[in-house]
């Protein structure tokens, strides 16, 4: 009897299972997504891998939160001198969690801001940049620069006299740069002095053109952490040169982690360890 | 190997210029549609359907019984298939004679070629203009119209007055400005006027008079067009100072301490029916003496933060238009 109810609870349990399967099996019979999606998900990591390792993560959430809070605002936010500043008082005053996401996107850009440069600080006190991962760093130092320019675009709009002075100060500095210095400067305005024009343009790099760059830039460094593995801590026992003899050509590269470089040995079609 | 493969027999019917007339037909009905729909609409629609009905009677020809001219295999394409790896084409049994010179250029590059042209002249023609127009409108129209500030009767001589108006007064707040006018009196019978720009010269915060600004002795005069004018007597005893980083100036405007890299800027002024006109800014380095005597080096028009003299002012050899 029990044998029984088993059999029948497996078989209808094959079935759930193969239910489920179905449309995913279909996916990947099709786009191969799942496969590349378990390929990064449950890719090998050096065992001693720690906490320090889940800054480069937190910072694509930060970044991620960024992004659909922003989408979200701009559906309330009014770009325009004679509006933008009220449109932004009615999301916080008025619109149900306007305050909220608002103060979300407000202070997460800080903490995307500080998270990136704490990412940067374990990568570069780990000596993570060095050999193969220098292009990864110049990748990251670029998403820095580009994430700033982010916050630099966002804080005009507001559109309140923080706001105001302190673009006024951020182009201005800009245009002390040497030699085409005050041609950036105009090109930022807009013209030759901050107006309607600006706050549309700066409204136009900070929700659609940086953020895509920003977008891209992270695809890129992702791709390159998932080519190249990620580094053991520099204290690892499996740190380069310490048990893996047989590999001699990944020894001597401090940075470079084992399982790091056995997947870069496989797919430039070396030996299978 | 069940799926039919590219090269397994010949296209059938062969290749032919018919559907890009046709294509070219419609293209041209479409552009007419913009340009001139009486003559070119006509013309497009008669080469459409002239290849259209070419197209059309070639493609059918299998199936209404017409003879079909056989068509010859494109070279390389044809090839039997194997698992066994191919013969280079120049050995073996059947071995092709090297291609004579001027003949080294095959379809695949020329297409390749092609690919890659045509999309960089489509990629140039969109993108080009799209980056001008985000560049160049930020460095064309630029200027400053001139202002009517009121009548001189307004500016009490010898006095300083915090004058706020609006550059462009059609848009509104984000155009508000702020000059520090000082009546000198006549100069060879000529009114003369000292027009300070608030704009501080570091980095463009709203410079401060250093001293009591009488707001009870407030003047609102209404102007042309929107325009509102509001005079706030002062005495900037201890000259200005910007709240952002603490520069300081004199009375004149000349940097007495802190990070501006040069004096306050001013405008230029005229007097039209007994109204003080403003014009365009201009850079002053430093200026000597006072009021209508003062001796005021002027310099053209520079960003807060930029050198006009000196040899600092060799990184800043060229400004956009203003």
């Amino acid at each position: 009897m029990a044998t029984a109810a088993r059999n029948k609870k497996s078989a209808r349990r094959r079935q759930l299972e193969a239910a489920i399967n179905y449309p995913i099996d279909w996916l990947e019979e099709r786009s191969g997504l799942v496969g590349a999606l378990k390929y990064f998900l449950f890719r090998k990591v050096p065992g001693d891998a720690g906490w320090w390792h889940t800054l480069g993560s937190a910072t694509l959430t930060a970044f991620l939160v960024q992004a659909l809070t922003g989408v979200i605002l701009a559906m309330y936010y009014k770009p325009d001198p004679q509006s933008a500043y009220q449109s932004i008082q009615h999301i916080t005053n008025d619109l149900t969690l306007g305050w909220l996401v608002r103060g979300m996107h407000k202070w997460g850009a800080s903490v995307f801001i500080i998270l990136m440069f704490f990412h940067m600080a374990r990568v570069f006190l780990f000596g993570a940049y060095k050999y193969p991962r220098e292009l990864n760093w110049i990748i990251g130092v670029t998403l820095l620069a580009v994430g700033m320019l982010e916050g630099f675009t966002g804080y005009l709009l507001p559109w309140d006299q923080t706001a105001y002075w302190a673009t006024v100060v951020g182009i201005n500095l800009n245009g002390t740069a040497p030699f085409l210095g005050p041609f950036l400067a105009d090109f930022l305005r807009g013209g030759s002095e901050i107006g309607g024009d600006t706050l549309a343009r700066f409204y136009s790099m900070h929700m659609l053109l940086i953020p895509g760059l920003i977008f891209a830039l992270i695809g890129l460094h992702l791709y390159l952490v998932i080519r190249l593995g990620v580094s053991s801590p520099p204290w690892s026992d499996e740190a380069a040169g310490s048990d893996y003899d047989d590999e001699p050509a990944a020894n001597g590269r401090s940075g470079l982690t084992q399982p790091a470089a056995r997947s870069g040995f496989r797919r430039n079609g070396g030996d299978e360890v | 190997m069940t799926e039919p493969q590219h090269g397994d027999r010949p296209h059938s019917p062969g290749p032919s210029l018919l559907p890009i007339g046709f294509a070219a037909g419609i293209a041209c009905i479409l552009v007419g549609l913009i340009i001139n729909p009486k003559v070119i609409v006509p013309i497009g629609a008669v080469i459409a359907i002239v290849c259209g009905f070419l197209w059309a009677r070639d493609a059918t020809k299998e199936f209404r019984g017409e003879p079909v001219a056989p068509i010859e295999p494109e070279r390389g394409e044809a090839r039997e298939s194997t698992d066994a790896p191919a013969i280079p084409a120049d050995q073996g049994e059947a071995a092709m004679p090297q291609p004579e010179t001027g003949e080294r250029f095959p379809r695949s590059r020329f297409l390749e070629g092609a690919t890659l042209g045509l999309g960089g002249v489509i990629g140039g023609l969109v993108t080009v203009p799209a980056v001008g127009f985000m560049i160049v409108p930020a460095f064309r129209g630029q200027g400053y119209p001139k202002v009517d500030l009121g009548p001189l009767e307004n500016f009490t001589e010898g006095k300083w007055f915090v004058t706020k108006f609006f550059m462009n007064p059609e848009s509104g707040e984000v155009s508000h400005r702020t000059a520090y006018i000082r009546n000198n009196g006549l100069l060879n019978g000529k009114p003369s006027f000292t027009i300070i720009s608030n704009r501080c010269a570091h980095l463009g915060c709203p410079a401060q008079p250093n001293g009591p600004v009488q707001d009870n002795q407030t003047k609102e005069v209404d102007g042309k067009k929107g325009q509102h004018i509001t005079m706030i007597p002062m005495i900037p005893a201890g000259g200005y100072g910007c709240p952002c980083h603490g520069g300081q100036y004199d009375t004149e405007g000349n940097r007495v301490s802190g990070p501006p890299v040069r004096a306050l800027d001013r405008y230029e002024f005229e007097v039209v029916d007994g109204h003080l006109i403003l014009g365009e800014p201009y850079s002053v380095s430093h200026v000597k003496g006072e009021g209508k005597n003062a001796l005021i080096h002027k310099y053209k028009l520079a960003g807060p933060g930029q050198h006009v003299h000196g040899v600092e002012q060799l990184l800043y050899p060229l400004q956009p238009p203003h």
